[in-house]
């Protein structure tokens, strides 16, 4: 693509927007201008369920560089508080997601990116980096004030460094894994606190553009809300010779059928988020809405209002998908409303094709001793197979027995191609467990590995222990074979959701799939015990001691009980008389 | 001739009024221009503190929340107020409004809002870290939002609210917070220069006995019960199932919601919330430590954020154009424009 011209300053973009030759001949000073460019879109995708999959994402494009020596000081798009943490921790890339909800993959299909529930953060540091542990602790501190979540909970007892999953998804030709770190807090609450810091990230905050719809009475009254961070370096054209920084904040929501109380397949923008939206974002050099119209192209199936005739076809997630779109910056497709509320109705629902790669983990056994995880992994291709890399981070307080750990599939043993294990020490990391296991086709696999619960110290134990413990999801990722031909030029101009994993053969597709996380009960005391051990101890110790000592030092004495008034009286008149007392 | 000399008599009358009603006007503005800088304070923060864990606690939520929405809207900005909440109500799995957290039956109020910043939630809300955000006394790695950075001439807002006793404060179910180390830790406040003046309000059971312990100069205190007394919940929803808010808290808020941010009520007029006949209990105060009149403080002077002007004479010139400095800036020196700070 042909390089942009030069982006007008912005107090002069008001007075030139019209005349694209002025500001060429204004900015002739020594000092380029920053490159950089906004783009956003969303996906709607009617679910096979009768629920509806919305998916946001705003991408910000700036061709700069935060490791050089001068400090980067002139922000315009892209978000001073990112920019100053990539320069401050020589951040290669970053990766952070907040996830509430479990995406159902059999119900719902794949999502476009997917996420594990609770938060989760990866990070690839620059090989300039000297104490990556450090820098990581460092890191998720900072970010923890920014997203307002308790990143500041992330340290070595939950963070590893995976070897083979999680490879850089930017351009980076050093996959020393030694600067990757994992994490993830399977407990972390997603609520409006993070959504506010999240949305005043965006250029034009949640004041214009698609990010008006982003109204959190609406997002987290839904069956799954996911918000996420994405930072990485990327090519600019074909040969790679320019480099520029891209920041993708992505929002995924599913909202169920029946939550608001209709039972119609009908959705509308202002029945999902309650608005509807009047004006694409000014900063924005490109504003489209998609719909997935893939299973009905004739209209038979479902109808969408207001009618749209541009239409685009995209090869994402090993399918090729047809998509009806709106483009905000053109006026027309607002109307004479000058409001865009789209309505999307559809009459019946069918099959959906069933997704290539699922997995589901769950805690097998009873008591409170010991257990057994078991992960099943499902490839439902009909004759292909193809290797998944499935990684574990389980706390150190389940000690896995790793001699117990067995692969099946279809009843036979498996055995993976590739085990990479790293044991746990107790309170300082947790056990990291990555496999390259071939799936046959059509079939399930099992692995099943059993662990021991361990006991923790009276204040190890969270104020409601009773809950229980979470366990991380696992991840699979895998290269799944592809139905079509996928694109592998990544410069070229295509949707943002079809570009975020890079693409390196034509013949299968990138997937990652999140398990659920795991729930588990650790033997809990009974933190009432030591405040009745003392009263007790001290009870009987007071009684006992008490009694023995009067025993042994009390002795009695005769007296005389005080007399009364009269007698008193009568005592003083004899003692002055000279008798006897009475 | 009659009309010119009423005209004259008309004009001379109005004249007059307009000298006296300016020279009244001119008396009012320099006593305003002299209140302004009478107080001692050019700052302003707050602590807000929610203690309780689990669901049926959700009346303690909203009343942190409350206040924290009074102090927003009176002018405290995000950055100088650190929200501390034990637990999530608004998100919680068993909220039928999720995202919101409503201080009135039939949801009248949503205390939560679009626009929240909750700076210390969960599991990071304990003793430790409460005292450690009052005294400054954090890891080197804590972001700015979630630190106290009081000066000498700051006026702070302490709120606590949960379930308390005689003599202390339980954070989470499974620690307390005793009234000596409270008093101690304000002491510590006090010789590190950390507050000008300092507003203390607890709205738990048997609040009063968490002042009685204070030592410190420039403290007042406010509680909702006295020894002895409990502090009771205003109302439940039958929507939500629990009780929204607590009584004191309540009417605190209704207190609140009638001061804007020019606002003259003063201190004594806080102290008459909620008297016995609505609260049941009997909220107490404490004065003694304060060196100024509650009188002569204002309720701005804590729970809103007045802006110190300067008036100058002199002109400054701004034609230089700003200097873009991304770029080839060879001698490593660089210009920074003024940006605008988050």
């Amino acid at each position: 693509p042909a390089p942009k011209p030069n982006q007008p300053t912005s107090f002069e973009a008001t007075a030139d927007k019209e005349d694209t030759s002025a500001p060429e001949t204004v900015v002739q000073s020594s000092v380029p201008q920053p490159k950089d460019d906004f783009q956003e879109e969303l996906v709607i995708r009617p679910l096979h369920s009768g629920d509806i999959y919305a998916s946001f994402q705003f991408r910000t494009l700036w061709e700069t560089d935060f490791m050089r020596g001068n400090k980067v000081s002139h922000y315009r798009l892209f978000p001073k508080s990112l920019g100053q943490v990539i320069s401050k921790f020589s951040v290669r890339e970053l990766h952070i997601s907040f996830t509430q909800g479990y995406w159902r993959t059999m119900q719902w299909g794949q999502p476009f990116l997917p996420s594990p529930p609770g938060a989760e953060l990866w990070v690839w540091f620059q090989d300039s980096v000297t104490d990556v542990d450090g820098t990581w602790k460092e890191l998720t501190n900072v970010l923890s004030g920014i997203f307002c979540a308790s990143l500041n909970f992330i340290d070595s007892t939950n963070t590893v460094q995976p070897s083979a999953s999680f490879k850089p998804l930017g351009i980076g030709n050093v996959t020393d894994h030694r600067f990757l770190r994992y994490a993830t807090l399977p407990r972390e609450i997603v609520c409006t606190e993070n959504l506010t810091p999240w949305k005043k990230l965006l250029p034009c905050g949640s004041k214009a553009g698609l990010a008006v719809l982003l109204k959190s009475e609406k997002l987290f009254h839904s069956s799954f809300h996911s918000q996420a961070v994405h930072i990485r370096p990327v090519c600019q054209d074909w040969q790679c010779k320019t480099t520029s920084w891209e920041l993708r904040q992505t929002l995924n929501v599913v909202f169920d059928l029946h939550t608001p109380g209709q039972g119609k397949l009908e959705w509308s923008l202002f029945k999902m988020f309650s608005r509807t939206l009047t004006e694409a974002c000014p900063l924005a050099s490109s504003s489209k809405i998609y719909i997935d119209i893939t299973d009905d192209p004739q209209g038979e199936q479902f109808e969408v209002s207001p009618a749209t005739h541009l239409l685009s076809q995209a090869m994402v997630l090993g399918d090729r998908r047809t998509f009806s779109v709106y483009d905000l910056t053109q006026q027309i497709t607002f109307g004479t409303v000058r409001s865009l509320n789209l309505l999307i109705r559809w009459k019946s629902s069918e099959d959906m094709l069933r997704p290539l790669l699922h997995a589901e983990r769950y805690v097998a056994g009873y008591g409170l001793q010991t257990g057994e995880i078991h992960t099943l992994m499902y490839n439902n291709h009909p004759y292909r197979s193809f290797p998944v890399l499935l990684l574990d981070s389980v706390p150190w307080y389940l000690r896995l027995y790793i001699h117990t750990l067995t692969v099946t599939s279809k009843g036979k043993d498996n055995k993976p191609s590739y085990i990479h294990y790293q044991p746990s020490k107790d309170r300082v990391r947790p056990h990291l467990l990555e496999m390259l296991v071939q799936l046959p086709p059509n079939s399930v696999t099992e692995v099943t590995v059993q662990f021991e619960r361990a006991l923790l110290k009276w204040t190890e134990y969270t104020p409601d222990p009773n809950h229980g413990f979470y366990v991380g999801s696992s991840v699979i990722s895998s290269l799944v074979p592809s139905i079509v031909a996928m694109d592998t030029n990544s410069t070229r101009e295509q949707p943002l959701f079809s570009s975020f994993f890079p693409c390196k053969e034509e013949s299968s597709y990138f997937m990652r799939v999140y398990t659920e996380p795991l729930l588990v009960n650790l033997p809990t005391p009974d933190f009432s015990m030591p405040y009745n051990v003392i009263c007790l101890t001290c009870t009987v110790v007071a009684v006992g001691y008490g009694s023995l000592y009067n025993l042994l030092t009390r002795s009695f004495q005769i007296e005389e009980p005080s007399p009364g008034l009269a007698k008193r009286i009568a005592n003083i008149i004899r003692k002055m008389r000279g008798v006897p007392p009475l | 001739f009659l009309g010119e000399q009423c005209c004259t008599m008309k004009i001379l009358t109005l004249l007059s009024l307009l000298a006296t009603h300016l020279s009244a006007s001119s008396v009012n503005i320099e006593e305003n221009a002299g209140q302004f800088f009478s107080s001692g304070h050019t700052n302003n923060w707050a602590v807000l503190v929610c203690t309780s864990r689990f669901w049926f606690n959700y009346r303690h939520v909203a009343n942190t929340l409350s206040v924290y929405r009074s102090v927003k809207r009176l002018g405290i900005p995000d950055s100088h107020i650190v929200l501390m909440l034990a637990d999530d109500m608004a998100c919680n799995h068993r909220n039928p409004k999720p995202a919101t957290v409503f201080s009135h039956k039939n949801m009248e109020l949503n205390v939560y809002g679009d626009d929240v910043e909750v700076d210390y939630r969960g599991y990071e809300v304990t003793v430790e870290n409460f005292l450690r955000v009052l005294t400054g006394r954090l890891p080197p790695s804590t972001p700015r939002s979630k630190r106290l950075l009081s000066d000498d001439r700051s006026n702070i807002l302490i709120y606590l609210t949960g379930h308390g006793g005689n003599g202390f404060l339980k954070f989470q179910d499974s620690e307390e917070i005793s009234n000596v180390e409270l008093a101690d830790a304000f002491e510590q406040m006090w010789q590190k220069r950390r507050y000008n003046e300092l507003l203390f309000i607890i709205d738990t059971c048997q609040g009063a006995s968490m002042y009685e312990r204070f030592y410190s100069p420039n403290l007042m205190a406010l509680a909702s019960s006295q020894v002895g007394e409990d502090s009771l919940s205003h109302q439940p929803d039958l929507a939500i199932g629990v009780h929204l808010m607590d009584r004191y808290t309540f009417y605190l808020l209704e207190f609140l919601e009638d001061i804007h941010p020019s606002s003259k009520a003063n201190m004594n007029d806080l102290f008459k919330v909620c008297p016995k006949s609505q609260c049941v209990s009997t909220p107490g105060h404490r004065t003694d430590l304060f060196l100024r009149d509650p009188g002569s403080a204002l309720i701005t002077d804590f729970f809103g954020s007045v802006r110190k002007v300067e008036i100058t004479m002199e002109t400054i010139n701004l034609t230089e154009p700003i200097q873009q400095v991304d770029g080839s800036v060879s001698d490593g020196s660089s210009v920074v424009p003024p940006g605008v700070h988050r």
